[in-house]
Parts: structure tokens; sequence; C-alpha cells
């Protein structure tokens, strides 16, 4: 890649994700949502999405999660095709995590049973599974609320445990949606330091889709999606 | 935290919606179980009735009903000497009322049948049966019915008729009867010479094929069937099995239909926590298999709920003096196997629509979804 390229191109090596004219539209293409984004994302990599509401951000994550088919476009995440539903199974199970603003946890279930869905989903054994549980839940600060149940806990741990959730299985790619969006600013900044450290300690690669200009302006780089298209920051 | 532990936290959260799965199918279990077990009491009452110390049964070919068989004294005289048989026992069946009691079956038999020696004798000896001039004999259920001891002088029909004996026996059906002597028998319901049916008794029971091909042979207004061969084959008896499966089968398509609607109401009521599933990378198949799999559990407590309460309901009917001997004692592996069956078959159909939904859940859509 040249030093030339536009930014939404990755400089570093190990592309995670590659999108390439990709279109997106609403009730019979009435309703355009993207309109012929290109991006990538390397392994390590923080990315912001920076955009107001009903930008399209929403739309793009959940187009490469495999939650949503585009029109049009070319698409690789982690090497695969998100296309067909057996590469979108092995992307959710093993390759993506998913943070959104609303945490989007099971009420009835205790932290320690939410977090391991991924797991059961996938499979897991039960004794890597325990494991996994506990050093996610001791590296946020969750430990002691293992037991308890979503409803009990504050706005900032549910946003911790859907974090954690997002690493059970140890994904390459995070996918995250305003996932400050709904907390106040002090909790806010406790959520996006602790995204910010699985890149730089795991080197896990986040996309984040994101409205406040602080935020995006910590991460590696900025791209501005701006009705349904992709801007150089 | 294992599959079935999500089941089971799916239906916690709604015990009100599951609990009314389980009553449907429990109430279709204890029906089915229920009317079953009386139906087969029923039916194994009367073939006992027919079969005892028998090896054949001789009657009618094409009749609608037994009661509508006839077998003449010529022909019953010619089954009794054939090589094979060993003994020939003429049988009259009939229908009568009593005052207060509509229906009451009348057993025409001759003095040796053996249900008679069998029986336990509460008045009366079987040695006397035939021998008192205008006497009937009573089942145990039928005296105490009619009010009747022994010695008195009853209204049985048009007629009145001497009590000289009473007799208990292992049939509720027959304990419930009247007992003529074959001839008086065949005088008062004016079917003069002829029998209902002929249970015979083989010398050697490795003989039946040669039995058979001779009665027919010799009759070919008859048929003889092998006690086994008569219980399947009998219209009457399948007609009333079939019966019984029916009505089971509609109390369980209730069941069916509540537990569908429990489940339906279960997906759309989490239609975003599906969403979330499929995100942590639950396959169609995996959430498909949530909802099969809470239905079957909604079955598996339907079958103990039910069970619990058809069987409560028999043991409650065993009491009731009218049905004594009616209700099944035993029941087959063969009808618990057929009971739990439907009831897994009809949760887990009636969950087919509701997984299908749920395994179609889009997850942008859903999530969406506020």
């Amino acid at each position: 890649m040249s030093n030339s390229a536009p930014a939404y191109f990755a400089k570093a090596n190990t592309v995670v994700v590659h999108a390439l004219a990709v279109r997106k539209a609403y009730d019979r293409g009435r309703i355009g949502v993207l309109d012929n984004v290109a991006l990538e994302v390397c392994a390590g990599e923080m990315v912001a999405l920076l955009g107001a509401s009903g930008s399209g951000k929403s739309t793009l994550l959940h187009i490469l999660g495999g939650l949503d088919a585009p029109d049009l476009g070319e698409l690789s995440v982690c090497g695969l095709d998100p296309g067909n539903e057996k590469n979108r199974l092995v992307l959710r199970r093993h390759h993506l995590g998913f943070i959104f603003q609303l945490h989007n946890l099971i009420a009835d279930l205790t932290v320690e049973e939410n977090l391991r869905v991924p797991a059961l989903a996938a499979g897991a054994p039960s004794a890597e599974t325990k494991a996994r549980v506990r050093e996610l839940a001791e590296s946020t600060g969750l430990a002691h609320r293992l037991g308890h149940r979503i409803q009990d806990l504050s706005g900032g741990e549910r946003q911790r445990v859907a974090i954690c959730r997002a690493l059970m299985n140890r994904p390459q790619l995070i996918l995250a949606d305003e996932p400050t969006g709904s907390l106040d600013e002090a909790t806010a900044d406790t959520i996006f330091a602790l995204l910010r450290s699985l890149v730089k300690d795991q080197g896990v690669a986040i996309l984040l889709a994101t409205h406040e200009r602080r935020f995006a302006e910590q991460c590696d780089r900025v791209l501005r999606v701006r009705a349904g298209r992709i801007e150089e920051s | 935290m294992r599959f079935l532990a999500l089941v089971f936290v799916n239906l916690r959260r709604h015990k009100l919606r599951a609990l009314i799965g389980v009553a449907g199918i429990g109430f279709g279990v204890a029906a089915m179980l229920t009317i079953l077990a009386i139906i087969g009491g029923a039916i194994g009452m009367f073939e006992r009735i027919l079969a005892v110390d028998s090896h054949y049964l001789v009657f009618e070919r094409n009749t609608s009903d037994l009661f509508f068989s006839s077998v003449t004294t010529k022909q019953i005289e010619g089954i009794r000497v054939l090589p094979q048989t060993e003994a020939a026992h003429p049988l009259l069946f009939g229908l009568v009322s009593a005052p207060g009691h509509p229906i009451i079956t009348c057993f025409g038999l001759e003095a040796g049948n053996p249900r008679l020696t069998r029986a336990k004798w509460i008045a009366g000896d079987a040695a006397d049966f035939g021998r008192k001039k205008n006497g009937i004999w009573l089942g145990a259920r039928a005296a105490k019915f009619l009010d009747a001891a022994a010695s008195e002088t009853i209204g049985i029909g048009r007629g009145k008729f001497f009590v000289a004996g009473i007799l208990e026996t292992e049939n509720g059906f027959e304990d419930g009867g009247v007992f003529f002597p074959l001839a008086a028998a065949q005088e008062f319901f004016h079917r003069d010479g002829v029998a209902s049916v002929v249970a015979v008794q083989l010398r050697n029971p490795a003989q039946g094929d040669a039995f058979k091909q001779a009665v027919e042979e010799a009759y070919p207004g008859l048929i003889a069937l092998e006690n086994r061969e008569f219980n399947q084959g009998y219209t009457q008896f399948r007609i009333l099995r079939f019966t019984g499966w029916a009505v089971g089968l509609c109390a369980f398509l209730l069941g069916g239909l509540g537990v569908a609607n429990t489940m339906l109401l279960s997906v759309f009521s989490r239609i975003r926590e599906i969403a979330v599933l499929r995100v942590c990378g639950f396959s169609k198949g995996q959430v498909a298999g949530l909802i099969f799999g809470e239905a079957a559990v909604i079955a598996g407590f339907g079958l103990g709920f039910g069970f619990a309460l058809g069987f409560g309901a028999l043991a409650a009917l065993q009491r009731v003096p009218q049905f004594h001997g009616y209700i099944q004692s035993a029941i087959s592996p063969l009808l618990m196997g057929g009971i739990v069956a439907t009831a897994l078959s009809t949760a887990l159909a009636g969950a087919i629509f509701p997984a299908r939904f749920a395994a179609r859940i889009q997850p942008a859509e859903a999530l969406r979804y506020e």
C-alpha cells in the first residue's frame, strides 16, 4: 500500500476486514444506506467509524458481521466471505465479537451464564470455558459479580459484561456499535479505556462506530461516515 | 451452563405459560390413559368371558355383533363330536332391562360351563345351576344394584324370576350380569335352539388348524377363530380401540395447540434475545433445538402430570362399584409407550412452527426492533 492510499485502506500487513464497493439500500432500493463503501482494518488496529445517527455506521458493522447482506460489493472478514451462512457461523463463533450500545445481555441469566453463551454456541469444553470466564471477569473487575443477574448490575458493569462476552471465544475482530452511547461520561471513559487496552494488550482489531469525536480521536484511524459514504478524516 | 440449562431458564422465566403447556399435555395424557384403560378393561373382560377354558370361538360368519350371531343346537352337537374337540360350551347373549336399570346383560349357559365352577359362590351352589324352577343366578354386582338377595323373586324384563344363587367372577362385566340356564335364555329371548357363540376346548391345541378347517367345511355359515385371532380381528373391539385412540388423540391435539401457543408466545417475546444468540454464534439449528428442547421438557412434565392424574383417576374409578372390573389393572408397556410417543410427538409438532420462526429471525432486523 503506498503512502498516498486513502485512509480507509490499512497500512499494516494482516488485513482482517476488506470491503470494496459495498452498497446497501432498504425498501427495494428506495432508501440508500451505504454507497460504494471501501475500507480495510488490520490486526491490532482500532479504527473509528465517526458519523451522525443514521449515517450507515451500524449497517456497515452488521454487514461486516454477517448479520445483514450487502446488495453489492466485495467483502472479506478474517479471510472469509460473510456472504454464505456457513462462513457467517464460523465468523461469529470464532473470529468476531460484537458489542452493542444497548448491551443486549440476557437479563434472566447471571453474568457467568451470559459469558458462557458464545462458548456454548461454539461447543467449547466446559473446563476451558470456566477458566476463560474467570480470566475475563478478573481482568475487567467483574469477578465478584459472576453470580449476579444482569438486572442487578450498573450500566457500566453491564457493558463490561458485554465486552467480556465479545471476547469469550478469543476473536480477531470486535465490531463495537456505539458501546459508550448509553453511558455517563465517566463510565464511557472507563469502557473506552478497556477497549483500547484490548487492542494494545491482546492485539485485537476493533472497528468502533461512534458519534463522539473525543473517542474517535483516540483511535488509530478515523473514517468518517456521511450519507452512506466513507470519507477520509 | 449447558444447552439444557438454557432450556430451563427460558421455561422458568414464563412459568405460567409453561404450566399451561404442561397442563395441556397432561390432560391429554390423562384422558388417553383413562379412556384406553377403561376400553382395554372392558375389552379384556369380554375376551375373558369368551375365552374361559377354551382355545377357539365358533360363531356366525359375517355377523356385525356377537349378540346377533346364531349357532344352532345341531351345529353345536356337530362341533362336539369333531375328533379335535374336548369340550364345547355354548353361550347365548341377551339384553334385558329392570326398573332403574335400562341395560342388563344376560348369559344363557349350560350347567357344566367352567365359568360357573370357577366362580366364587356367595349364595347357592354351582351344582344346582339349572335345577331350580324359574331360577336365575345373579352376578355379585348385579345383585347389589338390583338390591336382590338369594331366594327373592325379582322382575327382569317382562318376567318374574326366583334368585337361585349369587356368584362372583373375576370379571366385572359378568358380575353385572344375569345367568340363565341356556334353554330358559333361549325361550326368554325368543331364540329357540341357538347360542351366540360356542367356546371350544381342544384335545390338543396343536390341532387348531384341522379343527378350524373341519368346522368351516361342515358349516360354511360359521367361522372358527383362535382366541388371539378373534381379539385382534373382532370388529367391535377394533372400533372400541380406534375410538379410544381417536378420543385420546383429540385430547392431545388440544394439548399440542397449547404447546404451540406457549412456544409461539415464548418466541415472540424474545425475538431480540434470539437475535443475540445468533450474534453469539448460535446456528439456526441450535436455535430451533432450543425451542424443540423447551417443547420436549414441557412434554416431559406433562407426561409426569398426566400419568399422575390418569392413574389417580383410574384408582378413584376402581373404587366406584359400577366400574368394578372395567378398569384394566395392568396398563401394558405398549399403551404407556404409545402415550409417551404421542405426547412427545404432539409437543414437538406443536413446536415446529415456533422453531421455524425462531430459526429464521434475521439478527440485524431483530436488533433494530425495540
